[in-house]
């Protein structure tokens, strides 16, 4: 099932609908504050894109850099080729520690790795730890949002959720109430846990170590009280310097919910007295994209969401609509690059406004990447049959200049006589949920000539 | 071929050879003509406190400000209201029930209420995420503007631990309500003497 399918069952409620979109709105205004604070955003930008783009250009030199320096702190370096593969490696990490309990922080590559499931299979609990996706993971959903996991939910339906599994009081679905239990709840999960997950939102090449932002502290906490810790992470996740650091600290909170900086930005040099820090660089197809000038800048994504928020489709349609693990327009290039047969709606979940490409804070520009991705999708022959025959037909008649002006007129003169039932027919796709607009009395061709004379 | 050969190969045969340099991230960027004050409305405005210390000491303004405790712990060592030595335990666990902790703070940055804490003495990093209160002790000449001067100070040529924490952790993630206490600490107050 496609996009529009599936968005078509979240739009069906119309007051969620709306109610989706504020919420999501508000956060983009949040962002908007917090921008214009500083002058030198647009430079922030700039410099950040400037960043992103070397390193994906030396990815190999800085990757490797990042191994030689990490290794020298007493780190471990895995790399997985595939999610099979960093699945395996964090099992096997997990079994030869006889860790069974784990708790993990938020890490949209364990998501894409199918990590969860996999553990569980093999016997091992795990707990996610951000609140949002403990809700999630509780209610045996996927995260709706790459910040906000929960952000398609009603207080009322937590509230649910935790009187089933946290016995928690009958109707009460106060966030705060709920949120202490929460906070009671993982805080026993987290002193009996043998071993802990995080993603890594930055690796730092030159001094071989790991950066981790989180508001709540459970990455933090996770990762500071059993002895295994292990960070997944993606292959362009990798900075140069420290000092890169200064410049994406700055732009991703601001970007993400409008805060300054994340309450918790965690430099992970070494594991915890006596413990061990593992970190798995994971390819699964990363290393394909970098091959394609038109969709490799999408490895420059800082994961902020801001693309999300403030997408019009992204806030009417939800995140589960996408069927991607990472949804909105960032999802939507990513998800068409890996599988562009499973995602092939997805780069027509956009009204190509450019929104996302002007809020980005490594200005990917994303709307460009969704609208090649469109002409992929035809050239691939992917297209629904409908959709192929209306451009066919119009292709047609366009290129019939003599053709195109008499369709134009017996349309101009036909339609507005016609019956509601028969314009607003089934065949009549684009006039779901739309109006019709008024027909002009003369095609602009007519009026042009007039107005020549 | 290992999955490192691999990949790192992939990477190679794929990335394109652009010049494209490593910019300078210096930019010019905002200075505050009072960065105490712009600290503490930051701060406040993420849910913490700044108190600047005038003729007290750390114990007097604990014993006033922090009644009723019964586990304090200190990694401040200037500081002597400590209930127990976290650095004699020996697992962090040991730590979970401790009410405030009194840590030391490297330095504090005007734009966004952050603190630097990084201290290679301190046994348990945990310390900073299960108290649930947090005094965090910063010297009063140690406020920068930006995070531009703030990674100038920070080293890790050698392996270690070190995080901004920018008052008490939080969520929104029910219904975008803000709550202050999600996993760390509740309370955060940044004490400059």
């Amino acid at each position: 099932m496609g996009h529009p399918k599936k968005a078509s069952k979240f739009v069906a409620n119309s007051k969620r609908m709306h109610w989706h979109d504020k919420a999501l709105w508000f956060v983009r205004e949040r962002r908007d504050l917090a921008t214009h604070q500083l002058d030198e955003w647009e430079e922030l930008r700039r410099v950040a894109s400037e960043i992103k783009t070397h390193t994906m250009d030396r990815l190999d030199y800085y990757l490797e850099e990042f191994e030689k320096n990490a290794t020298q702190k007493g780190l471990h370096i895995h790399w997985a080729r595939d999610a099979k593969e960093h699945n395996e490696i964090v099992l096997n990490l997990l079994l030869t520690h006889g860790a069974k309990r784990v708790v993990k922080s938020k890490s949209m590559l364990t998501e894409e790795c199918g990590l969860n499931p996999f553990l569980e299979k093999n016997g091992i609990e795990i707990v996610d730890t951000d609140l949002g996706e403990r809700i999630v993971q509780l209610r045996k959903e996927a995260p709706s949002h790459i910040v906000l996991p929960a952000i398609h939910l009603k207080k009322e339906e937590v509230g649910k959720t935790f009187e089933e599994f946290l016995n928690t009081q009958k109707d009460n679905c106060d966030p705060t109430y709920l949120t202490r239990e929460a906070r009671k709840h993982l805080r026993e999960k987290f002193l009996t846990a043998d071993a802990s997950i995080t993603g890594v939102n930055f690796a730092i090449a030159q001094t071989g170590g790991v950066v981790v932002c989180t508001n709540e502290g459970n990455a933090d906490l996770g990762a500071s009280l059993p002895k295994l810790h292990i960070a997944s992470m993606g292959i362009e996740k990798v900075i140069p310097r420290l000092e890169e650091l200064s410049v994406f600290t700055r732009l991703l909170a601001r970007s993400a919910t409008g805060q300054p900086i994340t309450t918790y930005t965690s430099h992970f040099h070494a594991p915890i007295e006596g413990g061990e820090l593992h970190i798995v660089i994971v390819d699964n197809g990363r290393s394909d994209t970098l091959s394609n000038s038109d969709f490799k800048e999408s490895l420059n994504c800082i994961r902020c969401g801001a693309c999300l928020n403030t997408c019009p489709v992204y806030r009417r349609s939800g995140g589960h609509s996408y069927g991607y693990t990472i949804p909105g327009p960032i999802g939507s290039t990513l998800g068409a690059s890996r599988d562009l047969q499973a995602n092939r709606t997805l780069p027509f979940a956009c009204t190509l406004c450019a929104s996302c490409s002007n809020v980005c804070p490594s200005k990917i520009k994303l709307h460009n990447q969704l609208y090649r991705h469109r002409q992929n999708v035809v050239k691939a022959g992917l297209l629904g049959a409908k959709k192929r025959a209306i451009l066919k037909v119009s292709s047609w008649v366009m290129k019939h200049p003599l053709l195109l002006d008499f369709v134009g007129l017996v349309v101009r003169k036909v339609v507005p006589i016609l019956p509601r039932s028969i314009v607003y027919s089934k065949a009549n796709i684009w006039g779901r949920g739309r109006e019709v607009p008024k027909f002009p009395k003369k095609s602009f061709k007519e009026l042009y000539k007039e107005r020549k004379k | 071929m290992s999955s490192r050969e691999t990949i790192l190969n992939s990477i190679k045969k794929n990335r394109p050879s652009s010049t494209i340099e490593l910019p300078n991230t210096d930019i010019s960027h905002v200075k505050y003509r009072d960065r105490d004050k712009k600290f503490a409305t930051t701060l406040k405005s993420v849910g913490g406190d700044a108190v600047w210390l005038e003729d007290k000491s750390v114990d007097e303004f604990v014993a006033e400000n922090y009644r009723d405790l019964d586990v304090i712990v200190s990694t401040y060592l200037e500081f002597n209201g400590s209930t127990k030595d976290a650095n004699e335990l020996e697992t962090p666990h040991l730590l979970e029930d401790v009410d405030l902790a009194v840590i030391k703070g490297e330095f504090a940055v005007a734009e966004n209420g952050a603190v630097w804490v990084k201290n290679p003495k301190n046994h348990h990093r945990a310390l900073y995420f299960l108290a649930t209160r947090l005094l965090i002790v910063v010297d009063k000449n140690s406020i920068v503007d930006s995070m531009h001067e703030a990674y100038k100070l920070i080293d890790f040529s050698r392996a270690g631990y070190g995080t901004f924490i920018s008052g008490p952790s939080k969520t929104a993630d029910i219904e975008q309500a803000l709550v202050i206490g999600a996993h760390g600490a509740i309370e955060v107050c940044v004490l400059f003497v």
